[in-house]
Order: C-alpha cells, then structure tokens, then sequence
C-alpha cells in the first residue's frame, strides 16, 4: 500500500476515544513508518492552513481521524480538495484501533508501507 | 475567507534506533502542545518546508526528556513570534455542498456573523471564531443536514454519513417564515407591537420574565444551545437589526446566483 499517512490527534476535543488514538498513533510509531501527526484537522482548516494543500496534492492520503465525510469538507473548507478519490478516510470515533491500523497500514508487515512525509 | 494563514512551527522527529516508549512520549506531548510532527526514517528523507522547523534526533530522543523537548519547541516557536496553538476550541460549521442547495437559511439565522456569502452568491463559513463553541444551532434549521459540526456528540451534525430518516426528519420541520405568512420579521414586529400594548394594559414582569425563561429552556432543549450562548444572547433591538441586515444580505445573493 503506498501513499502519505497522516493522523489527527484531534487534540482539542473528547470526541475521539482516548484509547484508540493512543493506540492508533503506537502503533503507527511501532511500525516503523513515516507519517504527520497534526494536533487537530479542524483547526487546521479553520485558520486554512496551506499543508492542508500540500497534502491533498502529494500522494495519496490515507488519514486516520473522524467521519470520512467531515474530513472531506474541512479539506476543502480550507481550499483543498481531497474527494478524487484517492484518499482513504478511517473513522477513529467508530472504528477500533485495531481496524483504523489495518486500514492504514495494510499488510502484516507494516514496515513496508512508508510513504514519503512531503511532497 | 480571505485572511493569510499564520505559519506554524514544525517538528520533524527522525525514527532512528531509539527507545520507542520515548519516541511515542515525545510525539504525544508535542501534538497535546499544538505542533505538527513528521515522523520520519532518516534525516534524508526530511521535508523541504519554509515553515520554521525543529528536528529532532535519535540522539536527542536518547538524551532528552520528552518535557525539555517540548520546550525547545516552544522556544523555537516564541523566537519565530508564532501564536501558541489551543488557546481556542475549533468549534465551527462544515459546510456539506453536496447538500446545500443555498438558501441562505443559516446566513438568516446566525446571530454571530459566522456566515458570509462569496462574490459569486455562495454562502461559505467566514467568522470561524464567531461561533459560540458547543452551540450546533444552525446546524439544525438546515433543510437538507448540510451543516456539520465534527466535534459535535452526535450524528449527522457530527459528520456522520446523513441517513433517509435524518432528511425526513428535516422535511417535516416547518417552514417558520410560511408559518408567519411570508414575512418572519413583519410577523414579528406585529407582535412585538400588539404585546406592547398588551403588556401596557396587563403589565407583570415577573410572569414575563418566567415565560422568557420557560422559552429559554425550550429553545435550549430543542436545538442544543448552550446557556451561556443564550446569556450571550444580543438585545431585542439587535436581534432584529441583524436578522434584517443578514435577511438583505441572503436576498441580495440569492438574487445574484439566480442571475449568475
């Protein structure tokens, strides 16, 4: 599986399990693969922050954060559009770890899947 | 939506051979503070970014508490004149185009200017810091569940995927201003002045000020605002001249995207 993984800490709000973020970003820094972890998407897009752009026009996402469809339109609130279909969105406030993971990383061998951290 | 992004400080965190408990510390502090974090294999592959960056080793992974870490961050950030992240929760709507048909309501609605319409008559969210955290109100007077809240409870105003009986539901609210014959803001000054004189005849503060507060608790119960936004409320006299001059304003864009 190829593509930038990014995280969102969600850092700002109770909506996210505590438990699955932590266990969603050990496991990412576990697998020894390369990623961004932003504090928080919303307020990233809030202040519309360029990486936002960056991201959506380098390699494919694969984001671990909340519903796909929020984080569709916070991308593009900011200017950035990710709804080509080219990015996987997992859903931390649903999904367990262990699924979030999966999606994002793919095989049993997780260090195989390191995208490049820019573009 | 038109005012230049700050820059932020980022921190490049290279993976090496390190203790990973105190990888994990460090990066988890770092996001919980407000910083952005590329973890990386090597310092090769570090991203090339004009944004003022912190990059942190192997060895000073090895070396450094993850707290004396995060001050070199903040430092780093200070000395670059960067705001400190956090010092507001992002509480904002998401508009959903696929959704909105643009019919202003949320624009007629919110009583904090949070919405604006662009050049071309399309309403947009442009006063994200105007919106009173944990109130989802708009969210709520939307006809077609285009307005999010991501870090709302509950679904859709959360972002969850909208369901047949959530657009249901929206259809069976009533149209407040059909309800009033047309005119919701002619309606109301009818009855603020037939209440004038109603009040003149009938005058009692105290019970005026109970049913005030049974609508408060109504109007708190059944769109989920919080009480202090409606503490925060402004005055009659306000309301009404905002109402009118957001009323103009979603007229004059509903006239220039038909036009367009």
């Amino acid at each position: 599986m190829s593509g930038h993984i990014l995280y969102c800490h969600c850092a700002y709000a109770r909506v996210v399990p505590i438990e699955t973020k932590a266990a969603v970003l050990e496991g990412l820094t576990r697998a020894d693969v390369e990623f961004d972890a932003v504090p928080d998407l919303c307020e990233m897009a809030a202040r519309r922050d360029p990486r936002l752009e960056e991201l959506a026009s380098g390699a494919p996402l694969r984001i671990a954060a909340c519903y796909p469809r929020a984080v569709q339109w916070l991308f593009a609130s900011a200017g950035a559009n990710i709804s080509d279909g080219r990015a996987v969105i997992l859903n931390m406030r649903t999904d367990s770890a262990e699924q979030v993971l999966q999606g994002i990383l793919g095989s049993a061998n997780p260090g195989e899947n390191g995208g490049g951290p820019d573009q | 939506m038109t005012r230049p992004a700050p820059r932020a400080l980022r921190v490049v965190v290279t993976n090496g051979r390190t203790d990973l408990g105190r990888r994990l510390e460090t990066v988890r502090a770092l996001l919980e503070k407000g910083y952005s974090v590329s973890c990386i294999r090597s310092a090769e592959s570090a991203p090339t970014t004009s944004d003022p960056t912190v990059i942190i080793g192997p060895e000073d992974i090895a070396r450094t508490d993850p707290s004396a870490l995060l001050a070199i961050a903040d430092k780093a950030r200070e000395e670059h004149g960067l705001p400190q992240a956090g010092a507001w929760k992002p509480w904002f709507p998401v508009i959903d185009y696929q959704r909105c048909t643009n019919c202003m309501q949320c624009l007629s609605f919110c009583l904090f200017d949070v919405y604006g319409v662009s050049s071309d008559g399309k309403i947009q969210v442009r006063n994200q810091s105007n919106c009173k955290t944990e109130c989802p109100a708009c969210s709520r007077v939307c006809p077609e569940v285009a307005i999010m809240f991501p870090k709302y409870r509950h679904g859709p105003i959360n972002g969850e995927e909208v369901k047949a009986d959530d657009v249901r539901r929206e259809a069976m609210k009533v149209d407040i201003s059909a309800l009033l014959g047309g005119d919701i803001y002619a309606a109301l000054r009818d009855r603020s002045a037939r209440a004038k004189s109603r009040f003149s005849k009938e005058r009692d503060d105290e019970r005026a000020l109970k049913e005030r507060q049974t609508c408060l608790v109504k109007l708190r119960q059944a769109l989920d605002v919080p009480a202090e936004v409606l503490a925060a409320l402004p005055t009659v006299d306000e309301i009404r001249a905002k109402a009118e001059a957001a009323l103009a304003r979603a007229r004059q864009a509903a006239g220039t995207s038909s036009a367009s």
